[in-house]
């Protein structure tokens, strides 16, 4: 059942709120971090790494590792609860799915010899 | 009865309602700019050589944009943590942040961006007419490189009138750097700063042009590709915007009162949908601008 | 805050709560019939929108099975009366008033399907069905975000009316086929803008996804988060089990077709080429397009939605046949265990399949033996389920009530479509018989006595759940007995015809190719058994609307079921139970050794904790 209105305080939630002040640095490095990362990113464009898919390569890479921060920590999905990781890992299957195999249609084709 | 776990926590899955919602919402979202993406992948890879441009696109504004979206996301988990703290005028501070930057990405994107997008002209040249415009687009030049032929030529159109009047025979097209130098080794690739607008005029017949616009989205297979997905990205922008200051707003100060948890939760979740979106744009702006 | 004008507030049986701040208060008109947030309101309205909309995608059919079995022909009595309305001369072929013209035909299939999918199926058999009993099932006051509910029925409509807005367009309506396959449905009635048919379709199509993900996002949320104490996964009725399946398919299946729809409305109204290559011509023009784009990307994308999307039209049915059936045998399912395992695997291979669609689009024999390969594998579950279903009869002491009649019929029809759908898993055996009529035969077993059947089903069975009133027994088996013989006759002639060679889609009902002359009889036969069809509708309809004033009044669990929605009040009020109620045993408890009474309802207090299949199987 649901707490009556009157357990509502002011005071910080007992749980999280000294949980969430020692993350609020964190939270700020993080974000430097994706900054410094970003300029990463632009400068490395620059670069020539041999072909043009190791340069697509290499920037993904880079990409992955910004998102994977913003959503291991902006998104708390570090600390979340396994309902949500299996939620997230079908979608992962499934969407990696329609890409492969899409991909898989697209490079073979019928061939008539 | 009320409906339970709206603000604690279902003991088995410790989650509340909102956030098991989100979550999948959000994974349909996932779905969403997956579908886009292995659109912009198969349109990208199946493209003839020479169709798929590099360097249209403005390298630090799409820089100053991407740290815009991401310091947004900085300021909306501090928000977040004011509140899970019970520091409400610190919330208000941090999400007024959060919403100007939204406003100023919008902005950026909607009265620069994109015009200057709209204002710019490009014509296809056909394949049989290649060897007459070499002068604009150094085939030559590129083949000995072993880099990607061009087949357009890109500027401002000085006679607007082209576009519509059909008794008009040719585009005059003040050229971009790239087509006024084509053999410039500093043509080869995009730089970060752009290069301005050339003085050099190219006359083109329109019996050698195979297709020709601005560069609206119907210009090529890279600007469909480049205005739906910034255009539904922005329209994500738009909508977390919105619900932000719907919070932001007295509503957000009278649910505090009542129940500061359930704020906390509320701005906990649109905050996973603002994430989101920074993390779609952390993709976007590398495999559009930058590759 | 408002007072209660109802002699509520002192009622003991009242649930408690906080008292004052109970909503005991009368609701206006608006609140109560049109902006509802009561799960059991948005069923109801979900369920009486989809059957006037599945009306109407048959009024569409019957009109095309009057031009394949006599083309040319005006249609009688209805014909020069659309031939008014209808724009582009849709109806006036040549002048003729009730002629239809090949364009015509086109979209009456185009909108046939989507209406019949999108519009009948998926809002009765989840939406209406999910929304009323699911929550009354896992004993929850509601759905988790009422609001987004009542959200997702108004995008539904809205959706609904402008696909039939369509209609008036002055182009005509969409005509590119449900699968608005490019080049066609990019370049179909050109110059037209936005008002478009073809257009108007893709827009409908967006307030729809829209819809139906708003809608699955509410019952996983409501299936993981408000189940009654004691109601563990392996308790929920099998009925929840496909709901929370198709909910996670409708979730994840939809948005890559809504990536795509945005795409080709871009290409419609804004000149792009997602899905038009370099030197696209239209009647020996070049088209003024950039190119650069695929109609093939339309395809994958598409059918990454609508193969998924063909298991959400089957299993809320095959969940509302369990409920029936073990009631009616009063036994538990056979095989609890292995069905619900079975549903998972569907709803995961359901993703993997899609490309079956498209082995004629020149694929090579590597994606096409994957293909192959996965799509034999789902015949597995599904035979699965069918087979827990039919060994679930066996022993049983069988009730032929109207919602068991109905049930009955469906497992042969649904094992019919089933089965028939083996050779065209294999891209040797389809290359014949894809885009034939044979196709047409199969899937409609599964839908149409297949689904439907089960909608008609759950319609007797929930009837008098929801309004306290029985259907008239009597007219229940004249509709059944109406509806089971001329869906056959209509369908089974068509398998010969596919066998036969007869393509689908084609306006002049096969008369152009000579392979077809022995099989174009059966149009006539299907056209009088769909006159049949349509006739015995009408005392289902009457039936309907009677009832509701007229029916034998009954309790609170008039069918002696166990589930927990019959422990509510028939029809439930507002937050559905009396009391909080919690789970002590299995869905089934029927027939319980020893036990005095036939059945144990899942949420009595009283009598043995078991679970379903404890004993028995």
């Amino acid at each position: 059942m649901e707490h009556p209105p009157s357990e509502h305080s002011h005071a910080p939630h007992p749980d999280t709120a000294h949980h969430v002040d020692q993350h609020v640095k964190g939270y700020l490095a993080v974000g430097a971090v994706l900054g410094l990362c970003t300029l990463l990113t632009v400068g490395l464009s620059f670069v020539n790494f041999g072909t043009q898919n190791a340069n697509i390569i290499v920037a993904m890479v880079v990409a992955t590792f910004k998102a994977g921060l913003v959503a291991a920590i902006f998104m708390h999905l570090k600390s979340e609860k396994w309902t949500i990781y299996r939620f997230l890992l079908i979608t992962l299957v499934f969407a990696i799915g329609l890409f492969a195999l899409t991909a898989l249609a697209f490079s073979n084709p019928i061939r008539l010899n | 009865m009320e409906i339970p776990y709206t603000v604690s926590a279902r003991p088995d899955t410790g989650l509340y309602n909102a956030k098991v919602g989100i979550w999948l919402f959000l994974a349909s979202e996932v779905m969403l700019f997956g579908g886009l993406f292995s659109a912009y992948v198969f349109l990208r890879v199946g493209a003839l050589p020479g169709y798929w441009p590099h360097g249209f696109l403005n390298v630090p504004v799409g820089t100053f944009n991407t740290l815009i979206l991401i310091g947004s996301s900085v300021t909306v988990v501090l928000a977040w943590a004011a509140l899970k703290m019970r520091q409400f005028m610190r919330y208000k501070f941090y999400m007024a942040i959060t919403i100007l930057c939204g406003i100023l990405f919008l902005t950026i994107k909607l009265t620069y961006e994109w015009p200057a997008k709209f204002h710019h002209f490009g014509a296809f040249i056909k394949k049989d007419s290649l060897a007459k415009y070499e002068p604009y687009l150094g085939n030559n030049y590129l083949a000995a490189k072993g880099l990607t032929q061009r087949v357009e030529i890109t500027g401002d159109l000085e006679n607007e009138d082209a576009l519509k009047d059909d008794s008009i025979t040719e585009y005059d097209i003040r050229m971009d750097a790239v087509n006024a130098d084509p053999t410039n080794p500093e043509s080869d690739r995009p730089t970060f700063w752009q290069r301005p607008v050339s003085d050099k005029v190219a006359k083109v017949d329109k019996a050698d042009v195979e297709y020709a616009s601005m560069f609206y989205p119907r210009h090529s297979a890279f600007f469909s590709t480049y205005f739906l997905i910034t255009g539904l990205h922005g329209l994500h922008v738009l909508g977390g915007i919105i619900v932000f200051t719907y919070f932001w707003l007295p509503v957000g100060a009278n649910l505090y009162k009542k129940n500061p948890e359930h704020l906390a939760n509320r701005i906990e979740v649109v905050g996973l949908f603002w994430h989101f979106v920074d993390l779609v744009w952390i993709f976007v702006f590398p495999l559009f601008y930058l590759l | 805050m408002e007072t209660s004008t109802t002699i509520h507030s002192h009622d003991p049986h009242e649930p408690h709560g906080h008292g004052a701040h109970e909503e005991h208060h009368e609701l206006g008109f608006w609140k109560k019939w049109v902006f509802s947030t009561d799960h059991k309101m948005i069923g109801i309205q979900y369920g009486v929108t989809g059957l006037c909309f599945l009306f109407f995608g048959f009024c569409l059919m019957a009109m095309m099975r009057w031009q394949l079995a006599n083309p040319g022909v005006a249609l009688p009595f209805f014909g020069p009366l659309l031939a008014r309305i209808i724009k582009n001369d849709g109806m006036n072929s040549g002048g003729v008033p009730g002629v239809m013209t090949p364009d015509f035909y086109n979209s009456l299939g185009a909108m046939h399907g989507t209406i019949m999918v999108f519009l009948g199926i998926v809002p009765v058999a989840f939406a209406a069905f999910g929304n009323f009993v699911v929550p009354l099932q896992i004993g929850a006051p509601d759905m988790t975000f009422p609001k987004i509910n009542m959200a997702s029925f108004h995008s539904f409509w809205v959706g609904g009316v402008i696909m039939l807005l369509s209609f008036f367009s002055p182009t005509g309506p969409a005509k590119s086929g449900w699968t608005s396959y490019p080049p066609l449905s990019d370049l179909a009635d050109p110059g037209g803008g936005l008002l478009t048919g073809q257009t108007l379709w893709i827009l409908g199509m967006v307030f729809l996804i829209t819809s139906s993900l708003l809608g699955a996002v509410n019952f996983v949320t409501t299936i993981i988060q408000l189940r009654a104490p004691g109601m563990t996964y392996m308790r929920m009725p099998f009925f929840c089990w496909v709901q929370l399946v198709t909910a996670f398919i409708l979730l994840l299946a939809f948005p890559p077709l809504e990536a795509a729809s945005l795409m080709q409305l871009m290409d419609r109204v804004f000149g792009t080429s997602f899905f038009l290559p370099h030197g696209q011509t239209l009647s020996n023009h070049l088209v003024n397009v950039s190119g650069g784009g695929s109609p093939l990307l339309w395809q994958h994308l598409f059918w990454f939605l609508a193969h998924p999307e063909v298991y959400v039209l089957i299993l809320p049915g095959l969940g509302i046949i369990a409920e029936v059936v073990t009631n009616n045998t009063r036994r538990p399912l056979w095989g609890y265990k292995a069905a619900v395992g079975a549903v998972i695997g569907i709803g995961f291979l359901s993703f993997i399949v899609w490309a079956h669609h498209m082995y004629l689009t020149g694929m090579g024999a590597a994606v096409s033996t994957f293909f192959q390969t996965t799509t034999i594998l789902i015949s597995v579950p599904s035979v699965i389920i069918l087979t827990c279903l039919l060994l679930s009869l066996w022993g049983g002491s069988i009730r032929f009530t109207v919602p068991m009649l109905f049930a009955t019929a469906f497992l042969p029809e649904f094992g019919i479509g089933g089965l028939t759908g083996i050779p065209l898993a294999f891209n040797s055996t389809d290359l014949y018989l894809h885009d034939t009529y044979y196709i047409i035969a199969h899937f409609h077993y599964i839908v149409a006595p297949g689904t439907i059947f089960a909608i008609f089903a759950g319609v007797y069975y929930w009837y008098p759940k929801a309004t306290g009133r029985m259907l008239n027994e009597f007219w229940g088996k004249v509709h059944f007995w109406g509806s089971v013989i001329p869906m056959n006759i209509i369908f089974f002639p068509m398998f010969l015809q596919g066998m036969a060679g007869m393509h689908r889609r084609g306006f002049d009902g096969g008369r152009t190719y000579d392979l077809n002359k022995p099989v174009i009889h059966f149009n006539t036969t299907i056209l009088h058994a769909v006159w049949m069809l349509g006739l015995f509708q009408i005392p289902f309809i009457i039936n309907f609307f009677w009832s509701i004033k007229f029916g034998k009044k009954i309790g609170n669990n008039p069918w002696n079921s166990t589930t927990i929605e019959w422990a509510a009040p028939s029809p439930p009020g507002h937050g559905n139970f009396l009391e909080p109620v919690a789970c002590y045993r299995g869905p089934y408890e029927y027939s319980v050794p020893g036990h005095p009474v036939d059945f144990i309802p899942q949420c009595d207090p009283q009598g043995p904790r078991t679970d379903a299949g404890a004993h028995g199987h």
